[in-house]
């Protein structure tokens, strides 16, 4: 009897038919993130206008299909949003792999609500995170020294 | 086929449905090596060297038996010249600090394999840096063999050492260290060997094979972890300065300075691991009981299996040579559009230990045009129904990943 899929089937997809994994010719950000403990690597790109608003994002680079598909949901639900909302989906989307996420804010998280899972996989908790980690590093405001909403212990 | 030999592993009995095959990065312990260890500990522990009473007396002569055992095991010329550290990074780092200022000056040039584990790497940039030396890096081809005109290409007028390791642990090659030394003697060169996968898996003769320092850990080769062997040269040993200073390492101690022991005891400063020694010498009693002969058949039997089983499989791809009898149970492969980590937790879910990543050889997977690669290794306690099961699941991984094929 074959085995059955491993990972459900909207994390699959995107895995395999990624929506925004290429290169963004005219991004004003971008920033590279490594998950030194199993090399995957994502490089995010971002344009931002004046206004703080996300108009297109993609990601390059190579990973496992938790990273890439993780990367490419979160691309899904930031882009047309702006810096402030993209952050608050980032620290939901670590509260859920906390196993501490509310009903209503899963339902914020649209598909990326799909790698709920991963708290049960501490080994692969950061390749989920990877994405979102560097999105996170990128939008925050300069000045802030504060704790980044996207860390994760 | 049965496999009494697995007998002497509880870990299997322990774990019943789960198939090892990570063996490159650490291998099971029978159980005479923990009674052994339990021994020590438990009936006889005393501080070896220093105590007038019997039981020190009795800790100093296993201690040294067990380098004794190694010394034979791996055929060096004096028990002199087996110094008992952790592990093979120890071991490396011991060889890489002390060189500084006595082996290599500014301007020398270092040359380290491609192929080398970060252990045989970093110590060397870090010696490098210190001391105003270069790197320089030796190319392998692509299935993991060095060239002898490649070698001697890669050494110049300024090459004071070579770096590079007997057995792959990402292609399973031997390199024919041999000759590398002789090449690398004849230009002044020194040879430092990483021993990691050799010494567990095939017989290992460091008199014949004329390297300078071979480095290795007991814990690939039936051992707990913490105790690690470096064999070096007498005459160089001796030439060179203490690692680490303190208790043990002395012979006579003022205010103002201090005269060394004679080996091995220059290099093992500090109460020694005496029951990780006794242990890794019941561990070279064991390869001596069951034979080379025995094992090496049993593993080139397995790796055969696994790799005639992977032929047929479409989309995988093994890294270095297609011919199994060059590989020493270390199958390290790639499957086309699914992530090594992604093949691993498909394997583990179905019970399987392999290991996926770089393996700690990062510049040779950037040199490969790879980021991450899996690994599969084996050791003589494995069994055929073992491979056929890690076979099964590998068939499946694509599909399970979404694949239609």
């Amino acid at each position: 009897m074959p085995i059955k899929p491993f990972y459900n089937e909207i994390l699959t997809d995107h895995n395999l038919y990624p929506s925004h994994k290429k290169e963004l010719p005219d991004a004003n950000l971008t920033l590279r993130g490594v998950n030194p403990s199993c090399g995957d690597r994502i490089t995010l790109h971002l344009r931002v206008n004046e206004a703080g608003m996300i108009e297109d994002g993609t990601y390059t680079g190579d990973g496992c299909a938790i990273s890439q598909a993780s990367a490419d949901m979160m691309l899904d639900l930031i882009i047309g949003r702006d810096r402030e909302t993209a952050l608050h989906l980032c620290s939901l989307f670590m509260k859920m792999i906390r196993d501490a996420v509310t009903d209503s804010e899963l339902e914020e998280l649209e598909e990326a609500a799909a790698l709920k899972d991963i708290s049960h996989m501490p080994s692969r908790v950061k390749c989920a995170v990877l994405g979102w980690r560097t999105m996170a590093e990128i939008l925050r405001p300069a000045e802030s020294d504060s704790v980044l909403p996207c860390t994760i212990e | 086929m049965h496999n009494s030999l697995r007998n002497d592993f509880p870990f299997f009995a322990n774990n019943p449905g789960l198939v090892y095959l990570d063996n490159s990065a650490t291998s099971q312990v029978p159980a005479c090596v923990i009674d052994r260890l339990n021994r020590y500990d438990l009936l006889e522990k005393a501080s070896p060297f220093r105590g007038l009473y019997p039981r020190s007396v009795q800790a100093t002569d296993d201690y040294e038996h067990a380098r004794d055992l190694v010394r034979d095991f791996i055929h060096a010329r004096s028990s002199q010249e087996i110094i008992f550290t952790r592990n093979a990074t120890e071991s490396l780092n011991l060889v890489a600090y002390c060189a500084g200022g006595t082996l290599i000056h500014p301007g020398d040039e270092i040359l380290v394999g491609i192929t080398e584990h970060h252990s045989n790497l970093l110590p060397w940039q870090q010696l490098a840096k210190r001391t105003g030396a270069a790197i320089r890096t030796l190319f392998c081809t692509r299935d993991g063999s060095f060239r002898a005109e490649d070698i001697d290409r890669a050494m110049n007028e300024h090459t004071r050492l070579l770096a590079i390791t007997h057995m792959s642990n990402v292609f399973g090659q031997i390199n024919d260290l041999q000759s590398i030394a002789q090449a690398a003697h004849s230009r002044n060169v020194l040879v430092v060997a990483d021993g990691c996968q050799s010494v567990p898996h095939i017989p290992v003769n460091v008199s014949e094979l004329g390297v300078d320092f071979l480095a290795f850990s007991g814990h690939k080769m039936l051992c707990p972890m913490g105790i690690g062997v470096l064999y070096g040269r007498k005459s160089l040993l001796e030439s060179l300065p203490p690692f680490l200073t303190g208790g043990e390492m002395i012979e006579d101690v003022t205010m103002d300075g201090a005269v060394w022991a004679p080996l091995p005891q220059k290099f093992e400063a500090g109460t020694v691991n005496t029951g990780g020694a006794i242990a890794l010498g019941e561990a070279v009693s064991y390869y001596n009981r069951v034979g080379f002969e025995v094992m090496m058949a049993r593993e080139a039997a397995l790796t055969r299996r696994l790799m005639d089983g992977m032929a047929v499989i479409p989309h995988v791809r093994i890294v270095g040579s297609s011919d199994p009898d060059r590989h020493h149970g270390i199958v390290t492969f790639t499957i086309d559009g699914v992530h090594p980590h992604d093949i691993s937790a498909i394997m583990a879910d179905q019970g399987i230990a392999i290991r996926a990543g770089h393996h700690c050889a990062q510049p040779l997977h950037a040199y490969l045009g790879i980021n991450a690669t899996s690994r599969a290794s084996i050791m003589f306690y494995n069994t055929e129904a073992e491979i056929d099961a890690f076979l099964t699941v590998l068939s499946e991984i694509r599909g399970a990943m979404g694949y239609a094929d």
